[in-house]
């Protein structure tokens, strides 16, 4: 199915200029005849335009620190931006070897409540005596402070609130200034997130755990249980999981982030800086990750195999590929039968829109539309962009880390996977080795990618491009509904899951199957009503 | 489930730990979408509508429209007046509201905003209206934000042509659900009352599906109607913490008497609510009313055993939290724990009062609480029903307790903001939950020789 620059036109004609000139360059009818088409993203969203998009907070607190389930979080600010942020993202987490269940956190909400004359004459006081009592009360192993927007208007220092709170309690306690205003979205909230974790947790400990092929999974925040289903196959195999960033991951755990072979990364978005500068500071190679299809799970496992090169490996790799899609096989035909020849539009996150195109393939269905909420263009373009990319007041106002190679730990990457350098430069041909290619070259021409789609455009792309389904978040889904489009929210599943690996691609054939075929989608006219136009 | 929690005591006075409250903005939000075509718009980061929108979607899982100023840190250093500006000429040539109803952010109101000002400064096209309400984040709660709101409508809308007033009453329903709102139309409605409500977020958020998608569906009051409220002859504003100030705002604007009233969950609520009207319009109360009263009588008598002397805690919003109180103790229960996050004193000596005359005591009552708190006092001395909102499932779990939702959010049970809790009907719906959920818990634990088939 394909997409005309016309019907594109008519989508946008309600604009005024300002509003047109802008959403055009974020808008792309994808044609491989024209040699580079570039999209504008990560740019400010015009005011009073329905976005989708969040907030640097969201994308700190909400994304990236929220998860580490053995840290107090202390969101330092009014109540709300605590309230919404809790429990909502569905990051599962359990107890394991090294955190006991009296030490998880994950389910309690902590903000200091800022008030009217804390907002006047400051709240540091407020906060140094909330993390007094919370030290006292639970003994965490770490706090983390995230900041809210009046917080950087009134200038608390949160810095020296967490330093002298470290001092008094012995114990590390992080400052995120990572207030909603920063930015253009969630996006630089994650990159806040990743410079401190990286700065101040990241290469503390010393503990490498046992086991011959020892990794970390990056951008992966255990969803719906996502992590725990990689886990399941990944540990069958025989890698050691050294721990995942941020799903069900503890404090302890992410002090030893540096004691691994190789960095997978599932949401480049989120969390590329941390792999990146691991790469500058302990020369550990990352490697592209997809675990969102059968195939393409299939594919990142034998690439990471490919990443030790080791032939017992490679073998047991396969056997457990044969057998798990083999298994899933039976299943995902029954539901490809329901779901092939039907097309989807997806508008979520930073890589999620990507990772399900292949998901989407295996059960038969075309991704018409795609586009990302926060995303950079190199998220849609491919990583070769980033030297292109042009920062603006809002980019500049996150500051970049420039790391050196760390004198203690630092190892050429090939080391990290016991080759030679030529053999690694042999590998870097055929796995996706601190690459990433973006969304856009795996979709057809006619298709559409959008940048920051909002409310009138996706209202518009249901009303007359009539995909089957529309993947999005909760605030689109009930919209969908009442356009007769059934939706299901990519952020949290619609509440089920794991929709990662072999069992979720199962699960998430079967949800996809059932939101389409319901039986109430046929009782929508009452039969006193005229019998609706087909 | 949530070991971390200790059982020994804990000094804990300073910020909130599971807050059972949450920002004014949402209140405003939820206020401003009971106006027909109606863009509620969001002055300050686009996190804040974001998160609204969210949290309102997910306790109606309905469309939740709503604009944001989308603020970037020049904005925060310069002031949000261009983004303001910029965004009223947007929503208006884009989206086509009749009206925009703009409430402030922490945000925008630390950095002082002036915002009707700026909206004085803008491009509303003719016929159009942009109202605004104050509602920092640091003061208050969502019910606060709710009534700011409301008093927002009264003030920039509600005019009095000065003739004599029309036989018409104002209802200010307070922060419940359109399924409450219905409710309480339809018991004017049965009492021949002509009825203006505001704001009216039935068929606005609990809308059918029809196939055909509207971004402003058919349901809240006009702005027209909300002109005209000036003109009624009386109005009743349930619940003190969202109604009170846009009632007395009326009153003192247009001169339309305002009787204060609690939001009528319960029967004594109800019977007020009624008496009100009645008074008010000297109309008879039908009998189809007399019966529904005296069906819950009736099953009040006939299952008390299943609840009376049975203790209970509570956590929610003031307005809804206080008749709900009074009809615990009406079915013979015992609140041992109720509290609620908004401030306001007047929540524990109104609270304190009715379990004082019912001879209750030892009890726990707390305005600007938290669920830690409520935790901690059902640790140290258990009770054996929880009345709350999701949240409260942690607890009810950890301390392996039954849990009857009620209030706002409720993001893990569907169907309920269509469902009264107000009224007779919602007196029966909520003995029905109560009992139910503890005749379960019953069922559950019992031994097999003491498994009953009639109960």
């Amino acid at each position: 199915m394909a997409i005309t620059d016309k019907q594109l036109e008519d989508m946008l004609v309600s604009y005024p200029d300002l509003v047109l000139k802008n959403r055009k360059k974020h808008l792309i009818l994808k044609k491989s005849a024209e040699s580079c088409q570039t999209i504008e993203a990560n740019t400010r969203t015009i005011p009073g335009i329905i976005s989708q998009r969040g907030c640097c907070f969201a994308g700190c607190k909400g994304v990236v620190v929220g998860p580490i389930k053995d840290m107090v979080h202390i969101v330092h600010g009014p109540v709300g931006c605590a309230y919404y942020s809790w429990g909502t993202r569905r990051n599962k987490a359990r107890a394991d070897d090294t955190t006991p269940k009296e030490n998880i956190y994950s389910q309690l909400c902590f903000v200091t409540d800022m008030q009217e004359k804390d907002i006047v004459f400051g709240g540091e006081k407020k906060l140094a005596k909330m993390i007094d009592e919370v030290v006292e009360m639970l003994h965490p192993r770490a706090i983390s402070i995230c900041s809210t927007c009046p917080i950087g208007l009134i200038g608390d220092d949160i810095n020296a609130v967490a330093k002298a709170a470290s001092e008094r309690h012995g114990i590390q306690v992080l400052a995120f200034s990572c207030e909603g205003y920063k930015g253009v979205s969630q996006s630089a909230g994650h990159h806040i997130a990743n410079n401190n974790i990286m700065e101040n947790v990241i290469g503390k400990g010393t503990q490498r755990k046992p086991g011959k092929y020892v990794i970390n999974i990056l951008g992966e925040y255990n969803i719906g249980g996502d992590s725990w289903e990689l886990e399941r196959v990944l540990e069958e195999i025989g890698y050691t999981i050294n721990c995942v960033m941020t799903g069900d991951s503890s404090y302890v755990d992410i002090r030893n982030l540096h004691l691994a072979d190789l960095n997978l990364v599932q949401c480049h978005r989120s969390i590329n800086y941390i792999a990146e500068m691991m790469q500058a500071k302990y020369g550990m190679p990352w490697l592209k990750v997809n675990f969102i299809g059968v195939d393409a799970t299939a594919e990142s496992l034998r690439n990471i195999a490919q990443c030790y090169g080791d032939e017992a490996l490679t073998r047991k790799t396969e056997e457990v590929i044969a057998r798990e899609t083999a298994r899933v096989a039976p299943v995902m035909e029954h539901y490809r039968k329901i779901c092939e020849g039907k097309t989807a539009f997806i508008v979520v996150g930073g890589s999620r829109s990507h990772h399900y195109q292949y998901l989407l393939r295996d059960l038969g269905m075309e991704t018409i539309v795609a586009g990302y909420e926060f995303a950079h263009r190199d998220d849609y373009e491919g990583r070769e962009v980033i030297s292109t990319i042009k920062g603006d007041a809002d980019s500049r106002n996150i500051p970049e880390l420039h790391l050196t190679p760390d004198k203690e730990n630092y190892q050429e990457a090939h080391v990290y996977l016991n080759m030679t350098l030529e053999k690694f430069e042999e590998l870097k041909k055929k796995v996706p080795i601190s690459y990433y290619e973006g969304m856009n070259k795996s979709m057809k021409d006619g298709h559409v990618i959008i940048d920051d789609a909002n409310h009138h455009e996706v209202e518009e792309i249901l009303r007359t491009i009539k995909p089957s389904i529309y993947l999005s978040g909760v605030r689109d889904k009930y919209i969908s509904h009442k356009m007769g489009v059934p939706s299901k929210q990519l952020h949290s599943y619609d509440y089920t899951g794991p929709y990662a690996g072999f069992n979720g691609a199962m699960n998430f054939a079967r949800d996809i199957a059932n939101m389409m075929t319901t039986p109430a989608w046929g009782l929508i006219k009452a039969p006193w009503e005229e019998q609706r136009k087909k | 489930m949530l070991e971390c929690i200790p059982t020994r005591q804990v000094e804990h006075t300073t910020g909130k730990i599971n807050p059972a409250k949450t920002c004014q903005p949402i209140g405003a939000m939820y206020a401003a979408l009971g106006i027909h075509r109606c863009m509620p718009h969001s002055h300050g980061s686009q996190g804040c509508c974001a998160y609204h929108r969210m949290g309102l979607t997910r306790h109606f899982r309905e469309p939740i429209v709503a604009s944001s100023s989308s603020f970037t840190e020049g904005a925060s250093v310069f002031g949000g007046a261009a983004n303001l500006k910029t965004s009223i000429k947007n929503v208006f040539k884009i989206y086509d509201p009749d009206i925009m109803a703009v409430h402030t952010t922490c945000l925008s109101e630390t950095i002082g905003d002036d915002v009707p000002t700026i909206i004085k400064q803008s491009e509303v096209p003719e016929g159009k209206v942009v109202i605004h309400a104050n509602t920092p984040s640091y003061v208050g709660s969502h019910i606060t934000g709710f009534s700011n709101m409301c008093k927002a409508m009264v003030a920039y809308l509600a005019e009095s042509n000065g003739a004599a007033k029309k036989e018409r009453v104002n209802v200010l329903p307070g922060f419940v659900s359109p399924g409450d709102m219905r409710e309480i139309k339809r018991i004017v409605s049965v009492l021949g009352v002509d009825l203006t409500m505001f704001p009216d977020t039935t068929n606005v958020v609990d809308g059918p599906l029809t196939d055909k998608y509207d971004m402003y569906p058919e349901g809240g009051a006009t702005v027209q109607e909300i002109r005209d409220s000036g003109n009624s002859k009386l109005t009743l504003a349930l619940g003190p913490w969202s109604s009170d100030a846009a009632g007395a705002l009326l009153q003192e604007k247009c001169g339309v008497p305002c009787v204060p009233l609690r939001v009528p969950v319960g029967v004594r609520a109800t019977d007020d609510f009624i008496m009100a009207l009645k008074d008010g319009f000297d109309v008879q109360v039908p009998r189809s009313l007399t019966i529904e009263r005296g069906q819950v009588v009736d099953t009040l008598i006939d299952t008390h055993f299943h609840y009376q002397g049975k203790k209970v805690a509570v956590a929610g919003d003031p307005d809804l939290v206080i008749p709900l109180t009074d009809l615990l103790l009406t079915m013979g229960m015992i609140p041992a724990y109720v509290t609620t996050g908004t401030p306001g004193q007047r929540f524990e000596t109104e609270i304190q009062g009715m379990l004082d005359q019912a001879g209750v005591s030892g009890s726990i009552v707390k305005a600007e609480g938290d669920l830690f708190d409520l935790h901690k006092w059902v640790k140290d001395n258990p009770v054996d029903l929880l009345i709350g909102n999701t949240h409260c499932k942690y607890v009810a779990r950890a301390e392996d307790i039954p849990l009857v939702r009620f209030g706002f959010p409720i993001f893990d049970r569907a169907v309920h903001p269509l469902m009264p809790v107000t009224g007779y009907r919602g007196c029966l719906r909520l003995i029905e939950q109560i009992s139910n959920t503890l005749l379960d818990r019953q069922d559950r634990d019992c031994k097999d020789e003491d498994y009953e088939l009639v109960m």
